[in-house]
């Protein structure tokens, strides 16, 4: 039976990564991420792994495409700031179909903002940080257990889809300690790359199902560029062929929404309002909606864990049955947009948003849930 | 148990960020459930630091303390800040140097001497974290000083057993004569 | 032996190559590749990183494991596989602007971590590719479409850099002394360490015809007759070396390589 232990959400990313196999980390100190990188730093090497402090944000997104492409599983953390340097790189690691995991620990923005505050804000950038059309995934964990399972999730989802994958956190959970069970034996299944060896295979080949496989452990000598290219990865000028790699490429996210797409319910059964939020969010709106259900409100939450791709599907099928959708998260208005798109006048939204660096309090969401009742 | 609210705030660098996690860490030891967190400014060394637990029987969800059942306070500047708005059954621990605001006369206030206990009876200002937590520990009934005790030498430097021990049985003794 | 060295280390599927006729990076690529032979090192034991610009399109010509990457980041990515897969041989192949300008942090950091990787500069002195931007080493007073007054900015001189940032070898060659070349390549491979060797290339299309100095005869006549080995000018005097390219091996020093560093950290931690 596994001890259950306090750790820090940021620490238990560390343990979730090196569980699933990360073995390489390069970053750059950045509150409130930079526990990620102290604890690879210490983690990494009584492992057999590297940890390096790179220079900028930017070399640390790309030592860690670098090291992925010679066959390791590799991992960067950061926060608002950090996050946009690290774009342009992000998506040279979607072109290319390069697996890697970047943690974004949320702060106050824009630009410096508020540092050490709590925020949301990074959401649409995580879906369109980076120039060009491009694939996305994001995962956003609200417990410390699940800082755990979800970096394991982000390294299987990575490896499989070949793609980058978002560790979209917050600093609501990075920095808070609670008690998690880290199991001695791991309870859930650790997905490697496949590695096609065969000399002269095309490393991109296959229909949008499929994955390439590719490059330095397989033995063929392969080339990786950030152009446009062929199934043989050399660049191209071709319009038809780039329009079949960008469709292959949003497709292969599309096309497996149902193994990638993940979401939390509570309570929807009888509910006619419906509290809707995401990472360290989640953790007022369950105080308020079982407070609410404690005085007899009709409430239930929902709560996409894969913010991105979003749970569109499922989403339409809840808002015909509701009254209400309280959209509730520490931005401007981001995903409330989302949800306005796919809602439309399914049923009425209500939005709760907070920029000023303090957290939604379960009495804020309690309030907006009975006054429109 | 009731589900209990603790809010530890002091200057930066005076150590209440571990203290909570050492409370943290001695409440699940002891079968509880118990959630930790904390808001500082950029400031490594002096600044506001503010630190929290919630410890409770139940799950806990919301992280942040709403309605503290027990503050405690090492500078005049937290104790004015966070003396505001209480609740009239949170039990308030400030440091015997302080002066006691208008805004919690009505409420339970213990005041101790950690700071000079640290200094003058452990022998080292730095101590003053684990002093209150022993105060703490003892003031609320949380676990045995034998889980205390545990807890804290497996989170302090190798090397400082000896004066971290010390630290505990003057602040549960501060506690124990109140 | 030219048609050999192009059938073992071209990808010829993918040639003919865009360099514009009289580019100095033909020749450069060639002397890459002959140093890679003579030293008789296993192809598929070679990453060939290269980031954005002219120079680096080297690394979709060439038949190792090659990974063309982002402006400037060449080297950061090449850390990222050298720490990943210390066996291999880590070879960066970029441009002036790539490595002195928007990848100058990157450049200045690994020379100062001494990471085993050989950096071959392709230099010349110009923004090729975006069609003939000053970049950092084009000299005080040349001209190109941005410095139509002429340029105000100071050049750096980018294997001065490289040794000041703590680079354990570095050497300048150029397109047109090719045997010299191949040696410093050969030489900057086998160190273990951060070693860069600048070579002087040349750009007759923005580079020559900006700045009315010919095409690439001319340019190459001034390689020719204006170069200076190092062993030589370390004799010479400030005035004599006025206007003169210093070349051949410039520094070599022993300090601690990365890798082998953090090899011991590894066992450091596993006790």
């Amino acid at each position: 039976m596994s001890k259950r232990v306090l750790m820090q959400g940021n620490e238990a990313v560390v343990e979730g990564a090196i569980a699933a196999g990360m073995r390489f980390y390069a970053g750059y100190p950045i509150t409130p991420s930079t526990e990620i990188a102290e604890q690879s730093s210490v983690r990494l090497p009584q492992v057999g792994g590297t940890f390096i402090q790179m220079e900028d944000e930017i070399s640390s997104m790309a030592a860690v495409i670098g090291a992925s492409v010679a066959g390791v599983k590799a991992m960067t953390a950061t926060s608002g700031p950090g996050f946009s340097l690290k774009q342009e790189n992000i998506g040279y690691a979607c072109i290319a179909e390069v697996p890697c995991v970047i943690v974004d620990v949320q702060r106050s923005g824009p630009s410096t903002g508020l540092p050490t505050s709590p925020s949301q804000g990074d959401v649409m950038q995580a879906r369109w940080g980076t120039h060009g059309d491009h694939p996305m995934i994001a995962v956003s964990p609200s417990s410390v257990s699940e800082c755990f399972y979800k970096a394991i999730r982000c390294f299987n989802l990575s490896e499989k889809y070949r793609t980058p994958v978002i560790l979209l956190m917050d600093e609501i959970v990075g920095h808070l300690r609670e008690g998690v069970e880290i199991p001695s034996v791991l309870d859930v299944e650790i997905i490697n790359r496949t590695v096609k060896s065969s000399e002269g295979h095309q490393p991109y080949e296959g229909d949008i199902h499929e994955i390439p496989g590719w490059h330095l452990n397989g033995g063929g000598r392969y080339n990786i560029t950030g152009l446009s290219h062929d199934l043989s990865g050399f660049p191209t000028n071709s319009n038809e062929i780039t329009d079949k790699l960008i469709r292959r490429l949003m497709g292969k996210i599309e096309h497996n929404a149902d193994d990638i797409i993940e979401y939390e319910e509570k309570y929807l059964d009888d509910a006619e309002t419906v509290v809707l939020c995401y990472g360290g969010t989640v953790r007022a709106a369950m105080s308020a909606v079982l407070e609410a259900r404690k005085q007899g409100v009709k409430v239930g939450m929902f709560r996409p864990v894969t913010v991105w791709p979003f749970p569109e599907r499922r989403l339409k099928e809840i808002s015909p049955k509701v009254k209400r959708i309280i959209v509730a998260e520490h931005n401007y208005g981001q995903i409330v947009l989302e949800v306005e798109r796919i809602v439309k006048n399914d049923c009425k939204i209500d939005f709760i948003g907070k920029v000023d660096g303090t957290v939604i309090t379960p009495a804020e969401i309690l309030k907006r849930i009975k006054e429109g009742k | 148990m009731a589900k209990m609210e603790l809010r530890l705030a002091g200057s930066g660098g005076q150590g209440v960020i571990l203290a909570t996690i050492i409370l943290a860490e001695a409440a699940l030891s002891g079968g509880k459930n118990a959630v930790q967190s904390q808001s500082y400014g950029p400031e490594a060394r002096g600044g506001m630091c503010k630190a929290e637990v919630i410890v409770s029987d139940e799950d806990i969800w919301f992280t942040k303390v709403v309605n503290p059942t027990f503050l405690l306070a090492l500078t005049q500047e937290s104790l004015d800040k966070y003396g505001k708005g209480l609740d009239k059954n949170c039990v308030i621990m400030a440091d015997a140097s302080l002066e006691i605001p208008d805004c919690i006369k009505d409420n339970k206030v213990i005041k101790v001497p950690i700071l000079k206990t640290a200094r003058e009876v452990v022998g080292k200002g730095f101590t003053a974290n684990i002093v209150a937590v022993a105060a703490i520990n003892e003031a609320l009934k949380l676990v045995p000083f034998e889980t205390l005790r545990d807890v804290v030498m497996a989170r302090i430097p190798k090397g400082t057993e000896a004066i971290n021990l010390k630290a505990l049985e003057e602040g549960e003794k501060l506690a124990k004569t109140l | 032996m030219p048609a050999e060295l192009i059938n073992k280390y071209m990808r010829e599927a993918h040639l003919p190559h865009i360099w514009c006729p009289g580019c100095g990076h033909g020749i450069l690529m060639r002397d890459v590749a002959q140093a890679i032979e003579d030293l008789g090192l296993d192809q598929n034991k070679i990453c060939l990183v290269s980031g954005i610009g002219c120079s680096s399109r080297a690394a979709g010509y060439m038949d190792f494991n090659t990974i063309h990457t982002t402006h400037g980041r060449a080297i950061a990515f090449a850390t990222g596989i050298k720490l990943a897969r210390p066996d291999m041989n880590v070879i960066v192949i970029a441009g002036d602007g790539d490595i002195a300008a928007i990848g100058g942090n990157h450049l200045i950091h690994a020379a100062r971590r001494n990471i085993d990787m050989t950096v071959v500069v392709f230099n010349n002195d110009i923004y090729g590719m975006t069609g003939g931007q000053f970049s950092p080493t084009t000299p005080t007073g040349d001209f190109a479409t941005t410095a139509p007054y002429g340029n105000i900015d100071r050049p750096f001189d980018i294997a001065a850099l490289a040794e000041a940032a703590g680079a354990s070898y570095t050497a300048r060659g150029t397109a047109y002394h090719a045997p010299l070349t191949i040696k410093l390549i050969k030489e900057g491979i086998e160190h273990k360490g951060f070693s860069l060797i600048e070579c002087a290339s040349v750009c007759p299309t923005y580079y020559g015809r900006k700045n009315k100095k010919g095409g690439s005869v001319e340019l190459m006549t001034w390689q020719k007759e204006n170069c200076v080995m190092s062993d030589k000018a370390q004799h010479m005097s400030k005035e004599e070396l006025e206007g003169k390219l210093v070349i051949g091996r410039l520094s070599e020093k022993d300090y601690p390589e990365y890798t082998e560093q953090y090899k011991k950290i590894i066992e450091k931690a596993r006790k």
